[in-house]
């Protein structure tokens, strides 16, 4: 019997690239979203449209009463008012003292209230996470990343109900080798749909860039509206990143972990016996 | 495997905390935030790059006016010069416009009304994240340096405001000469059509409107031609500059 070629037992999963970009957004991302929950605790509400007329709040965070004297912490959404003492409008610092801000010390960078240090974290960030994307993107659509890794097939785009329900139940497939459809609908989502949204928002709020290019708020009916998306953006980020992390977890964290450290990732033994 | 998997959670959860505790620490640190504010030079340039230099800012109807604008900041300065010169509704005031021109002046109100105006209902986006909109009137401040005429030396415009309370707090502000050259760049005597009220900063205050509203220095007293910000109170061309705010404030 001539010698039959061992299955391999690893699979280079991630290329240097796709890991580079993976970890610089590890880093970017919880100093862009806590330095941005610093800046929103400048004033912590949102609105529609061009201005913030404030009787007109989409949402509000605000405090009742001093610092020394027990204050209650109030958000209003859509008019409806709750009481959110501990976790928004009134919380508790580092120190242990009581504090009225939008979001609590511990979501914040820096943990005080520190607007102008907040935009300093925010834009440093920013830059890097803007440049870490276009020339992820780039390599997406110059490489094979996005042809081979990214874009669902018509099969796996008709499966993809089966594919919600399977991942609902945490029962994933055998086939490792490759990204399931629900995963590329989502990285697709995040890598040129969610990112470039934060990212024209965020510009859309600059007066500089509105002069020049007026539609970065027009389209979205103005600043505000513009600030409003931002923030939303900025939750499904969150979201996003919860779903992701639970999922590593739940396939492997180790293996997941190392393969996207070092791009191998170890293939399960074949099920059968073999073919002996 | 259970073990390892643990330490894995425990390391990374580690790390994530020694990570947040490193940027709170970082920004106490003179080396980090000098870094950290490179990304003000950059910003500044790739806005100035992708923008054309006039570019105007929105302009709005009278229908978009905000019902009620916050003012900001000082509402009204405790400098007892500055409240004998509101107590006469302004008649004794004067623009000094001096420094680096040829010809140094002193403008009353009247002399302002005297220049050509211009009009404009614009929006004020505040650093703090809230817009309002207003109407403006009153001379662009590009007609007021062709009176003084700036000498080749001179590279900004600062702005000097009546000190704003009795602890020193000088309020300043600055502007290169290409955004101070601007023509939505005025210094307004009125707002909604009306004499500029007081908490908006009675008698002449400054629109810039590409650029975030502490720019806009409100009291107006004095106006210089100078080539360095360095030599002037914190040397970074601003009373918010000074306590760590962009002195680019297009973003």
């Amino acid at each position: 019997m001539p010698d039959a070629k061992p299955a391999p037992d690893r699979l280079y999963r991630h290329t240097l690239p796709v890991r580079l970009a993976h970890w610089i957004n590890v880093v970017c991302l919880p100093i862009l979203v806590m330095s941005g929950l610093q800046i929103f605790n400048a004033h912590p509400a949102l609105y529609w449209g061009e201005r913030s007329d404030p009787d007109r709040a989409l949402l509000s965070i605000d405090a009742v009463g001093s610092d020394d004297n027990e204050p209650i912490g109030l958000t209003t959404v859509f008019g409806r008012t709750f009481d959110t003492t501990g976790l928004l409008g009134v919380s508790t610092d580092a120190e242990g003292r009581v504090r009225s801000r939008g979001f609590p010390s511990w979501a914040t960078l820096p943990g005080p209230q520190w607007l102008a240090m907040g935009r300093r974290w925010h834009f440093f960030a920013a830059w890097i996470f803007v440049l870490n994307g276009v020339l992820f993107a780039i390599y997406s659509l110059a490489g094979r990343h996005l042809w081979r890794d990214l874009l669902p097939s018509w099969r796996e785009l008709r499966g993809l109900g089966g594919s919600i329900v399977d991942h609902l139940r945490f029962r994933h497939g055998d086939d490792v080798a490759r990204y399931n459809g629900l995963q590329k609908i989502a990285y697709l989502g995040v890598i040129f749909g969610l990112g470039p949204l934060i990212v024209w928002t965020g510009l859309a709020m600059s007066p500089r860039m509105d002069a020049a290019f007026p539609w970065l708020s027009d389209v979205w009916g103005g600043r505000q509206s513009a600030r409003t998306v931002h923030f939303m953006a900025c939750v499904l980020f969150i979201g996003y990143v919860a779903v992701h992390v639970i999922m590593v977890a739940a396939t492997g964290l180790w293996n997941n972990l190392r393969s996207m450290l070092s791009g191998w990732y170890r293939l399960p033994p074949p099920k059968s016996g073999g073919t002996l | 495997m259970i073990d390892r998997r643990q330490l894995l959670i425990q390391g990374l959860t580690t790390a994530g905390l020694v990570f947040l505790a490193g940027c709170d620490a970082l920004s106490g640190n003179a080396r980090a935030v000098r870094l950290l504010e490179r990304a003000e030079a950059v910003s500044r340039r790739a806005q100035r790059l992708l923008s054309p230099r006039n570019a105007m800012a929105k302009e709005f109807t009278a229908a978009d006016l905000s019902p009620v604008f916050p003012a900001n900041g000082t509402i009204n300065p405790a400098d007892p010069a500055y409240q004998v010169l509101a107590e006469h509704g302004f008649a004794d005031w004067a623009l000094e416009v001096g420094g680096l021109v040829e010809r140094p002046q002193s403008f009353s109100l009247a002399d302002l009304r005297r220049l050509p105006a211009r009009t404009q209902i614009t929006r004020h986006d505040c650093v703090e994240g809230w817009s309002a909109i207003g109407q403006w009137t009153g001379p662009q401040l590009s007609t007021v340096l062709d009176v003084v005429r700036p000498l080749p030396r001179a590279r900004y415009v600062v702005f000097f405001s009546a000190d704003p309370d009795e602890s020193g707090a000088k309020y300043y502000e600055s502007l290169d000469l290409e955004e101070a050259r601007h023509p939505q760049t005025i210094l307004a005597y009125e707002m909604n059509g009306h004499a500029l009220p007081i908490p908006h900063g009675a008698p002449l205050r400054l629109r810039v409107e590409r650029q975030l509203g502490y720019k806009m220095a409100k009291y107006l007293m004095r106006i210089e031609l100078r080539d360095s910000l360095t030599p002037i109170e914190g040397g970074r061309g601003g009373y918010w500059e000074d306590q760590g705010y962009e002195w680019y404030a297009g973003i």
